[in-house]
C-alpha cells in the first residue's frame, strides 16, 4: 500500500465520526486527562507523601511536631502543603517543576543522614526564606492575613511590631523565622542571636 | 533495786525518744496527699500564662528582672537564643525590649567579652516567665524603701 493510499484510507476512518461523537469522545477524554492530571498533582500535595521520604520524617516533621502549627488551642493543623506549596495553580505548578530538583538530591542522598541534613540546614533554610520574602509570604496569608486581624486582641509585643510592621511594609518572614522548624546555626545570619563567637 | 532503777530510766529514755516520733507520722502525708493508695490524688490546676504587660519592677537589689510575657516554645541552644531576637543590643530598639545588661557579657575572670558570655547565656536560669499562682506559702518581704 502506498503512502497516498494509506492517507486516504485515514481520510475515510476520519469521515466514519460524526461532529457529535468527536465532541463526546474529546470531552470525556479531556475530563479523564485533566482530571486524572490534578488529582495526581494532588495526591503529591498531601503530608503523607511528603513525609514518605526519611529525610523529611525525621528531622523537618519531628521538629514540626512540636510547634503551634501542629498543635493549638482551637484544633486548626497547617500540614507541610499548606506553607510550602501555593494555592493557585499557576504558582503551584512553578512550585511543583521546581521540586523536581529535590528529586534528584534525594537519589544522590544529599541530606540522608541527619549531619548532612544539619550541614545544608542554613542553605535550605535560606532557601525557603527568600522564597517566602519574594512572594510577600503568600502562603502565610491564605490564613493570616493583615487585614483581618485584630490587633486589640493581640499581647503587646505583638500588637506593636505588627502594627509597625504595616507601615513598613514588612512581611511575615521578616521576623517569624524558625516558626515550624528548628533554626539552623545563626552564626553567619546574625552573630548577636547565638553564644560564643561573633563570626565563623 | 539499782536495776530496777536503771531499767526504769532507760524505759523513760526510750520513750520520749520513740513517742514524737510516732506522733510525728501521724501528721505527714506523702506527696501525693492524704489518699488512699487505690484512689486517683487530686489533679493539680492548670496555671495558665500571664498575658504580654510592662516590665515587672524588681523586689530587691540585682533581682533579675522576671519575664513579663510568654516564653512558650522559645528556644535556647548552642545555634540559636530566642530571647535575643529581641533582648540583644542590636534588636532591643526596634523590638522595644528591655537590652540585655553589660554585665552578661563578662566572663567569670571579669573579662569583657564581645557577645553573650556563656555563663549567662541560659537566661532562664535566672529570668522566669509568670503564671496565674499563687504563693504556696505566706510571704511578709517587703522591699527597702530606700533601695527599691
Amino acid at each position: 500500500m502506498s503512502l497516498k493510499d494509506k492517507i486516504k484510507c485515514f481520510q475515510g476512518w476520519l469521515a466514519g465520526f460524526t461532529a457529535t461523537t468527536l465532541l463526546v469522545g474529546g470531552i470525556a477524554f479531556g475530563i479523564i486527562f485533566w482530571g486524572g492530571f490534578n488529582w495526581t498533582m494532588e495526591l503529591t500535595n498531601t503530608e503523607q507523601f511528603c513525609i514518605s521520604c526519611h529525610e523529611m520524617e525525621d528531622n523537618v516533621y519531628v521538629e514540626y511536631q512540636n510547634t503551634i502549627h501542629y498543635e493549638n488551642r482551637t484544633g486548626v493543623r497547617a500540614t507541610c502543603p499548606d506553607c510550602h506549596v501555593p494555592k493557585e495553580w499557576g504558582h503551584k505548578i512553578v512550585r511543583k517543576i521546581r521540586a523536581s530538583n529535590e528529586l534528584l538530591h534525594k537519589a544522590l542522598g544529599s541530606i540522608n543522614t541527619r549531619e548532612k541534613f544539619e550541614n545544608k540546614r542554613l542553605k535550605l533554610a535560606q532557601n525557603e526564606w527568600r522564597r517566602m520574602k519574594k512572594t510577600d509570604s503568600r502562603e502565610c496569608r491564605n490564613c493570616h492575613s493583615f487585614d483581618s486581624m485584630d490587633y486589640t486582641a493581640q499581647g503587646r509585643r505583638a500588637f506593636n511590631r505588627h502594627i509597625k510592621a504595616v507601615d513598613d511594609g514588612q512581611t511575615c518572614i521578616d521576623c517569624h523565622k524558625g516558626i515550624a522548624h528548628e533554626l539552623p546555626d545563626m552564626h553567619e545570619v546574625d552573630a548577636s542571636v547565638v553564644v560564643g563567637q561573633t563570626s565563623k | 533495786m539499782k536495776k530496777l532503777l536503771l531499767a526504769g530510766s532507760v524505759l523513760i529514755l526510750g520513750l520520749t525518744a520513740v513517742v514524737p516520733q510516732i506522733l510525728a507520722e501521724e501528721q505527714v502525708n506523702s506527696l501525693r496527699g492524704d489518699h488512699a493508695l487505690d484512689e486517683n490524688s487530686t489533679e493539680p490546676e492548670m496555671k495558665n500564662w500571664q498575658l504580654d504587660r510592662d516590665p515587672i519592677p524588681r523586689d530587691h537589689v540585682k533581682q533579675p528582672p522576671l519575664i513579663p510575657h510568654k516564653t512558650q516554645g522559645y528556644k535556647i541552644n548552642l545555634k540559636f537564643n530566642k530571647c535575643m531576637s529581641c533582648h540583644s543590643w542590636t534588636k532591643y530598639k526596634e523590638a522595644g525590649a528591655t537590652k540585655i545588661s553589660q554585665s552578661h557579657f563578662e566572663d567569670r575572670e571579669n573579662n569583657v567579652m564581645a557577645n553573650v558570655a556563656a555563663r549567662r547565656y541560659f537566661c532562664t536560669q535566672c529570668h522566669v516567665p509568670q503564671v496565674d499562682a499563687k504563693p504556696l506559702v505566706e510571704n511578709t518581704f517587703k522591699p527597702l524603701p530606700t533601695v527599691k
